[in-house]
């Protein structure tokens, strides 16, 4: 980032995250926070707990104990549909997509929790349904243009290759127009034109709508290139947080990545 | 040569030489498929949504009709003890979702299918203690008289039960289809975890299926109890609907529809020409048998999709 960007308030607060399976401490009382409009990044080796920070974020994973304050509401534990109408959106490291389903119809779905009217009502094909249905219809065709994958619309998203499935994944999670995006290594697997692109839809989703946004990555050089903070954790730890140049220089980081030995 | 000319040509013989027959053979057993497509339908909604293999879906027919047949007793005109016996059937849906599935939820699927044999036996014994277990007469109305029509001998009630059936099956598949509500049933079938992060309510989906699934049983209820009584012998044909699933695939709408519709033409077929060779009464084993036959050569079914596993 090269000029200077202005964030607002605090948008999330964790505090005190802690989550076991069995003997393991996948997280020990780890604490950040990110601020409205921010790209705010988490890294560290593989098994260092970065996806299950997230999954107690959108209430995947009940942590022990903690806070998790969202837009100024706090609490202990998040239930996976209350963060989801509160505005948090998310994409799978394991790509979580209606494989049977169309693109249209897997973006459709994101629009789930926007549809006013109820399930009754819902189930009925004629009248204020249709008219609903082709109002959500639209949103989901302008997040299409946005991504650029008008071409898929109609195909069964089992059938497309990684790097589009990885893109339709960001379309249903933006059609939910959240507030906070988490993104759980959006460019795993791709290769690196497929990376620019989709680096440059993040930063685009993120200027645009202003949305503030979570990311989990493993290349370095795009971590540092689009995020404006970095939260870095290593054995369920968190061993750094600062901008990415702080990050960098940081003795601990570097230890980690190095793989030297902990005392 | 016997046994061959009994077994492999001759009921090919009665079947050409007799062609109106034949036809009012596969219409019949189209007749009674349509009505295991609808059962079969039921099985696989649950099944997509919830993951839980159905064993009750008999029970529930079972139950469904006791229950509309004893109202009708305490003199309940006809329509609005329908509309009552859905009501209970939409209620219980919501105590199976709140006491069992909800319990329940990323146990394995043994432990779902144990769930449901219990349920099964629930329903069994609730229709039993409520209703009694006699055998009883349904009359909803609707004649049972033979006619012909081009030549071709028809019962007014299989037809009546048959339309009902399409026009039942033709319902769900478009609501699955194009309807919002079946479309978050689509997705929470597809992948549990997606669809609750996308903020699909998981327990007003089982509520939904479960409630769909019980006005199926009646609907099957009322038509097969209209036909033959209401006895404890409608939770087996409800089992009929087990071999639909093996040819159809267990996730299969279509196949679901399908796969009725074959096993009742293969049933009747094989009762009428090979029953006879057989010292008669083949009708009750002859779908099990030819869904296992089918199973290996097509273990994924007619229109499942073949699982490769990735290694
Ligand atoms: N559902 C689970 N059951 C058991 N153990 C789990 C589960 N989820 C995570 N873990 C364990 O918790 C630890 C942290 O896992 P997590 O997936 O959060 O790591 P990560 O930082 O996302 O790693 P990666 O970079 O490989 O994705 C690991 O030791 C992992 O084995
Ligand atoms: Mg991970």
């Amino acid at each position: 980032m090269t000029q200077e960007r202005q964030f607002g308030n605090t948008i999330l607060n964790v505090e005190n995250v802690s989550l076991s399976f069995g003997g393991v401490k996948a997280l020990d009382s780890v604490s950040f926070d990110v601020l409205e409009g921010e790209v705010r990044a988490i890294i560290g080796p593989n098994g260092a707990g970065k996806s299950s920070m997230l999954n107690c974020i959108n209430g995947f994973y009940k942590p022990t104990e903690c806070t998790i304050a969202f837009k100024g509401e706090s609490h202990h534990q998040m239930e996976t549909h209350q963060a989801a109408s509160m505005g948090i959106a998310r994409t799978f490291q394991n790509i979580a997509l209606f494989k049977g389903m169309t693109t249209l119809d897997n973006v459709m779905t994101g629009r789930n929790l926007k549809m006013k009217k109820n399930f009754l009502w819902q189930s009925l094909y004629f009248g204020p349904a249709v008219k609903e249905e082709l109002e959500h219809r639209e949103a989901a065709e302008r997040v299409i243009d946005f991504l650029e994958i008008e071409s898929i619309r109609k195909t069964v998203v089992g059938r497309l290759p990684y790097g589009l499935q990885k893109r339709v994944e960001l379309a249903r999670a933006l059609a939910a127009e959240p507030e906070m995006l988490l993104l759980d290594e959006p460019m795993a697997g791709m290769n690196h034109e497929e990376k620019e692109d989709m680096c440059r839809y993040i930063l685009d989703v993120n200027e645009q709508f202003s949305t503030t946004i979570v990311l989990i990555e493993h290349d370095m050089s795009v971590v540092m290139d689009i995020s404006d903070r970095v939260v870095v954790l290593d054995y369920g730890e968190k061993i750094a947080d600062g901008t990415p140049d702080e990050v960098r220089a940081n003795q601990r980081v570097v230890d980690a990545y190095l793989g030297v030995k902990h005392d | 040569m016997e046994v061959l000319n009994t077994f492999f040509v001759a009921p090919f013989l009665d079947m050409g030489s007799d062609l109106i027959f034949l036809t009012e053979v596969i219409i019949g057993g189209m007749m009674a498929g349509i009505m295991y497509s609808l059962v079969a339908l039921g099985f696989v909604l649950i099944y997509k949504a919830s993951g839980v293999f159905n064993y009750a879906q008999g029970a529930m027919v079972l139950f469904a009709a006791l229950t509309l047949v004893g109202l009708m007793e305490r003199h309940v005109p006809l329509v609005l003890a329908i509309i009552l016996t859905m009501g209970v059937m939409i209620g219980l849906a919501f105590l199976i979702e709140r006491y069992m599935l909800r319990k329940l939820v990323n146990q394995a699927q043994i432990i779902l299918f144990m769930a449901a044999i219990g349920l099964n036996f629930v329903f069994e014994g609730a229709g039993q203690i409520a209703w009694g277990s006699n055998v009883k007469k349904l009359d909803v109305g609707i004649p049972d008289k033979s006619f012909e029509f081009g030549g071709i001998l028809l019962n007014s009630f299989d037809l009546f039960a048959a339309c009902t059936a399409a026009i039942l099956v033709a319902i769900l598949a478009l609501f699955f289809q194009k309807t919002p509500t079946g479309r978050a049933l689509r997705a929470v079938a597809d992948d549990h975890q997606a669809a609750l992060a996308v903020g699909i309510p998981l327990n007003t989906i089982w509520v939904i299926v479960w409630s769909v699934a019980g006005f199926v049983a009646l609907v099957a209820g009322i038509m097969w109890g209209g036909k033959a009584g209401v006895q404890f012998s409608l939770v087996l044909i409800a089992l009929k609907a087990l071999p639909v699933l093996i040819l159809g695939g267990f996730e299969s709408v279509p196949g679901a529809i399908i796969g009725g519709l074959l096993i009742g033409i293969f049933e009747k077929i094989s009762e009428v020409y090979w029953g006879p060779a057989f010292g008669g009464a083949i009708e009750g084993w002859f779908a099990y048998m030819a869904a296992l036959i089918f199973l290996m050569f097509r273990p994924q079914g007619l229109f499942g999709e073949k699982i490769i596993e990735r290694v």
